[in-house]
């Protein structure tokens, strides 16, 4: 089949001009790549930085700057991309269409993504130096006490908000209106469904953060007060409309990682998922509960007691639908015949790290004890826990997973098992610690401490270390596979794997789908 | 469902990104005005009215006596002296109290100040009915002068029996800039 | 130095320490704060039952995580296929997956009824023996003590680590970056009041121990309040991020005795007095250079560095203001410079330090005008 399509274009104008969805997958996936690469080195000079007591390497005003680069750059360059490239790549072949509904949209989505990264990397040379108020810019710390360079940290959010929300667009009506004969709602593959749920929650809070960077804009420009008391307004106004963007964003971040898991799990047990509809039903629930518990990060600032026990309340619920997930996929292990491939091993280390995660999570609900945790240490350890090994795991066991697919090679096995256990290690020896130190009273984003903390942070500093040593190795593995791996032809990979994209020749060819499969 | 275009791609990117529009009016129409309004009624961050109070309290409760504080703060950057003629008053729900800040510009030039008040504890906000105040206003002054500036409140009878204290802060901001045109011509 | 010299050692009992850290976690030593691994109760009866509900939480995390792991390490370990298992295929019971969620419901329930009590709790502003209005600045706290009769104490809180030991050419001592020129100081079993609000960003006032954490916003009130049952010296943070020095603007409370308190508190308001006396006074260029020089290092050396140097301000050494008129430079010291990191500081020190400050500045680091200023002089320049 395809044989009377042309293949892809040659040189830099494939690149520049594609509309086909596997390509742009590609771009998404490898510029992503290149941003967890620039956000681990901010990381790294933060721990190394913090790897003992005193000022040696960087000026706290520059510190500053790489907590809040750092942030924004994990969050909105490497983790979303990440999975919308995976999107691109995955969802017309798990449903059986020949492409994304709006190619050319789709090409403008990413094109628009490293103009916006540049710009905002580029206010580092600025008079100034770059956004130094934390990746959460609050008001009047990002407003009124900014740096120049703020007004191009607001224009590359505008940007890059755009893109996510093209790409949303683009998500939800391929899925609405592009699946194969037979392919049902409730037969689509859980990563689809994931996904489909994260979309909406995108076009629905990503003008949300637009709106608050806007008016960000607007105080510092154009003479209006919402944040600022001078002028009737008010900085807490700024924390609650960035954190009813801010918590659907984490959920965001999360379920499309919670996809990746529910194909990779049932494929090495052997087994299909348990409780497939309890899956979606939880999906959706937590996308609805994202809504109304944003003032969670908020405890702090002086909510009337009846709104810190509403969100509390709201906050302590998802517990039950993210509760049900976990068991769900421990259920679908049991009794299987389970093997342990490099995709498998991060599922599972994203299963342990991410419980972990919640159970902090869920600590963290708790207001009054969230005076004690909350802008310590110990939330530095929980978000990491759930974004690192939610997000960045569950990529690693999707690439595993689905390279030999994409480029009909296989990975060195070996190597991807000492990947695993290298950034396992590491992550538990950088994060675990962060525990200790945040319930002892360090406060987040300091880049200097007090002599009781020093031994868990020198030890915290030498696992971010060797984590992200071991994504070189990643890298690595990831280029030797593409040129030199050994050939597969194989169409599917794993014997446990189910799904349409395992029905296509490997490596997957450039156009898939042509005459679309029908579903039984 | 409302169809806007027989392509039904056309028809669901038009939905969303209606929706995406939408969501960014929303923050703007719907997020803010709202805020101010729960702020209003819940006193989140002690926020009180910004207008007179002009209702009449059906008469004076002299079982019951309010410790009310006066606290003064200035923003950064704001050289004047500012602060209550008295820290604290005792005061009964439904009486009429009134009491003056002052205010001394010690820079050459003429100022302009906005005070911004605050109630702790915030659910006492919607009890502090103001009748007069000077945080109602902007407040010019010339360079080296003092002002005493008038306060006048009411406590309402309805305040909950458990609140004793309520304190009554002022945050005074130089907001000489953000005034258009010309102050000397007051 | 002695903690220095422990370092290594202790290193390498990290990852021993790390796995006895949950076990351990109950029974976190009190005294020593040194690679403390849990929250500690505190010397309050609020801090005890936050430690409470952490704890009980903690535990319940601790069974269900015990549960959840150990069905799947032995579903790992004995569902291999490599121990030549057949895979089952089921996979739904309405049962099950009912009672994993009914189940977890319930037992959030059961955590939020303590929570709710602990938060009506520590929501009880009511019916405080004192008040102390703190205020967050860039990057230093003020604390004022609200008084009936208007005699309100106040003062700053500064950092009082010495930059060499900051960076590294001092060695730190043993409260670095947790120790205050002027501590907050509250008597023992009194509830205090504490009004929080910020001169310029939003700051948040934290000192773990008496369980407290308030933001602290620019415009707004906030309160919070303790009970100190035991006394000692309570040290904190900011915490939130408030700009460069965020890192840099510890909380230290020392909880006293009432009668000590009251002792404190008198010789506040004497030396409140006998700074009006001493406003009256002239002093002699020795006195001022000696005053001069405590206050310049408290409030100046961060910015402007040891030698009138330089640094993120200006440098004194020979400069045009210090070296220029006299009311010039005081004008500078006491309104700021707007729209820059100088503050003014005509409100946070008093004019007897002011005078000093200034003299100290235009005689020391070569710059040797000679001139003095009086506080009189500072009282005038301010009076216009």
């Amino acid at each position: 089949m395809g044989d009377h399509h042309h293949g892809p274009a040659k040189g830099l104008s494939r690149w520049l001009f594609t509309t086909n969805h596997k390509d742009i997958g590609t771009m998404y996936l490898w510029f992503s790549f290149s941003m967890f690469i620039l956000g681990g080195a901010f990381a790294m000079i933060i721990r190394a930085e913090l790897f003992q007591p005193g000022m040696q390497l960087v000026e706290p005003a520059f510190f500053n700057q790489m907590t809040t680069l750092h942030g924004l750059v994990m969050v909105f360059g490497a983790i979303m991309p990440s999975f919308v490239g995976l999107a691109n790549w995955m969802i017309p072949m798990m449903i059986g269409a020949p492409d994304m509904a709006l190619p050319r949209m789709n090409n403008w989505s990413f094109w628009i993504l490293p103009p916006a990264f540049l710009i905002l990397a580029g206010t580092l040379f600025m008079e100034g130096g770059a956004p130094n108020f934390g990746w959460t810019f609050y008001a009047p710390l990002s407003t009124t006490y900014a740096p120049p360079s703020v007004t191009y940290f607001i224009f590359s959010i505008h940007v890059l908000g755009l893109s996510s929300i093209m790409g949303s667009i683009n998500i939800i009506a391929t899925v609405m209106n592009m699946r194969a004969p037979g392919m049902t709602y409730m037969k689509m593959p859980l990563f689809v469904w994931t996904w489909l749920i994260t979309a909406f929650l995108l076009v629905a809070v990503m003008p949300v953060l637009a709106g608050a960077v806007t008016m960000m804009l607007m105080d510092i420009h154009f003479g209006t007060s919402f944040f600022s008391a001078a002028g009737g307004g008010d900085p807490v106004l700024f924390q609650h409309i960035f954190w009813f963007f801010g918590h659907p964003e984490v959920y965001i971040i999360i379920l499309p990682a919670f996809g990746v898991v529910s194909q990779i799990i049932p494929t090495f047990a052997r087994k299909p998922l348990f409780g497939y509809d309890s899956m979606v039903y939880a999906t959706a629930a937590i996308a609805f509960l994202s809504f109304i518990v944003w003032a969670h990060h908020m405890y702090t600032v002086g909510m009337p007691v009846a709104g810190e026990l509403f969100f509390m309340y709201a906050t302590m619920l998802i517990a039950v639908p993210t509760g049900v997930k976990v068991f769900n996929w421990v259920t679908t292990m049991w009794r299987g015949a389970m093997t342990f491939e490099t995709p498998m091993l991060f599922c599972m280390g994203f299963l342990v790290l991410f419980t972990i995660g919640g159970f902090t999570g869920l600590m963290l609900s708790i207001a009054p004890a969230d005076f004690q945790y909350h802008d310590s240490y110990f939330v530095v350890a929980h978000f990491h826990y759930v974004m690192v090994a939610g997000a960045v795991f569950s990529m690693s066991a999707a690439v595993y997973y689905w390279l030999p697919k994409w480029c009909g090679r296989m990975y060195n096995e070996t190597m991807g098992k000492t990947h695993f256990w290298i950034s396992f290690i590491g992550f538990n020896i950088t994060f675990f610690p962060q525990h200790f130190v945040g319930l002892a009273g360090m406060p987040r984003r300091i880049p200097d401490y007090a002599l009781q903390f020093a031994d868990f942070n020198m030890m915290s500093s030498i696992g971010a270390f060797i984590y992200g040593a071991s994504q070189i190795l990643f890298l690595y593995n990831v280029i030797a596979t593409i040129v030199a791996g050994k050939p597969t032809s194989e169409a599917k990979t794993w014997e446990g794997a189910e799904g349409l994209e395992w029905t296509v020749a490997t490596p997957a060819p450039y156009h898939t789908f042509e005459t679309p499969p029908q579903v039984r | 469902m409302l169809r806007v275009s027989s392509n039904p791609v056309v028809d669901t990117v038009v939905k969303l990104a209606s929706t995406a529009v939408i969501m960014f009016a929303f923050v703007f129409v719907v997020m803010v005005p709202l805020y101010n309004v729960l702020c209003d009624a819940l006193g989140i961050n002690g926020k009180t009215n910004g207008e007179a109070y002009t209702s009449v309290q059906a008469g004076v409760d002299e079982s019951r006596t309010v410790t009310i504080q006066f606290v003064a703060t200035n923003n950064e950057g704001m050289p004047w002296d500012f602060g209550p003629s008295v820290t604290m008053m005792k005061v009964h729900p439904g009486a009429s109290n009134d009491t003056v800040f002052h205010a001394r510009n010690p820079l050459p030039q003429a100022m302009v100040a906005q005070a911004i008040p605050s109630v702790s504890p915030s659910r006492a906000a919607a009890y502090f009915h103001k009748t007069e105040c000077f945080c109602f206003n902007q407040q010019p002054l010339d360079g080296d002068s003092s002002a005493e500036m008038p306060l006048q409140f009411i406590i309402d009878r309805d305040l909950p029996s458990d609140i004793h204290t309520i304190t009554l802060s002022y945050t005074i901001f130089d907001v000489t800039d953000m005034v258009g045109g010309s102050i000397a011509a007051r | 130095m002695l903690l220095k010299a422990n370092r290594l050692r202790e290193l390498a009992l990290g990852p021993v320490l790390m796995l006895l850290g949950l076990a351990s976690a109950g029974a976190a030593a009190a005294g020593d704060k040194v690679n403390q691994v849990n929250m500690a109760p505190g010397a309050t009866e609020i801090g005890q039952s936050i430690y409470d509900l952490h704890m009980l939480i903690f535990w319940i995390c601790v069974i269900i995580g015990a549960l959840v792991f150990g069905v799947m390490f032995y579903s790992i370990y004995y569902h291999r296929k490599s121990r030549g298992v057949t895979p089952s295929t089921f996979h739904e019971s309405t049962k099950v997956e009912i009672a994993w969620t009914v189940v977890p419901f319930l037992i959030l329930i059961g955590m939020a009824v303590p929570a709710t009590s602990t938060l009506l709790e520590i929501y009880d502003f009511d019916d405080a023996e004192m008040d102390v209005l703190i205020t967050g600045y860039q990057w230093k706290w003020k604390y004022e003590y609200l008084d009936e009769n208007g005699e309100n104490v106040s003062f700053f809180s500064n950092l009082r680590t010495p930059q060499g030991e900051i960076y590294n050419t001092a060695d730190k001592g043993e409260h670095y970056l947790l120790e205050v020129d002027e501590p907050l100081v509250i008597p023992v079993d009194t509830k205090v009041r504490f009004l929080v609000t910020a001169n310029d960003v939003i700051h948040s006032w934290w000192v773990p121990e008496l369980a407290v954490k308030k933001d602290a916003i620019p415009g707004f009130i906030n309160e919070t309040w303790t009970r100190a049952s035991t006394e000692g010296i309570y040290r904190g943070q900011c915490a939130e991020l408030c700009g460069k020095d965020h890192g840099f603007m510890p909380v230290v409370v020392n909880v006293v005795s009432k009668d000590e308190y009251a002792g404190w508190l008198e010789t506040k308001k004497a030396e409140a007095a006998e700074i009006r006396d001493l406003m009256a006074q002239t002093f002699t260029l020795d006195e001022l250079m000696t005053r001069g020089k405590a206050v310049y290092e408290r409030n100046c050396l961060a910015c402007h560095g040891a030698n009138g140097e330089g640094g993120v301000g200006t440098a004194i050494a020979g400069s045009a203001v210090a070296m220029g008129d006299v009311s010039g430079h005081l004008e500078i010291g006491i309104n700021g410079v707007p729209g820059s990191a100088m503050q003014a500081f005509g409100g946070q020190i008093n004019d007897v330090e002011m005078a000093a400050v200034i003299t100290y500045q235009r005689n020391a680091f070569g710059n040797n005008m000679g001139d003095m200023v009086q506080p009189i002089d500072v009282y005038n320049h301010k009076k216009g």
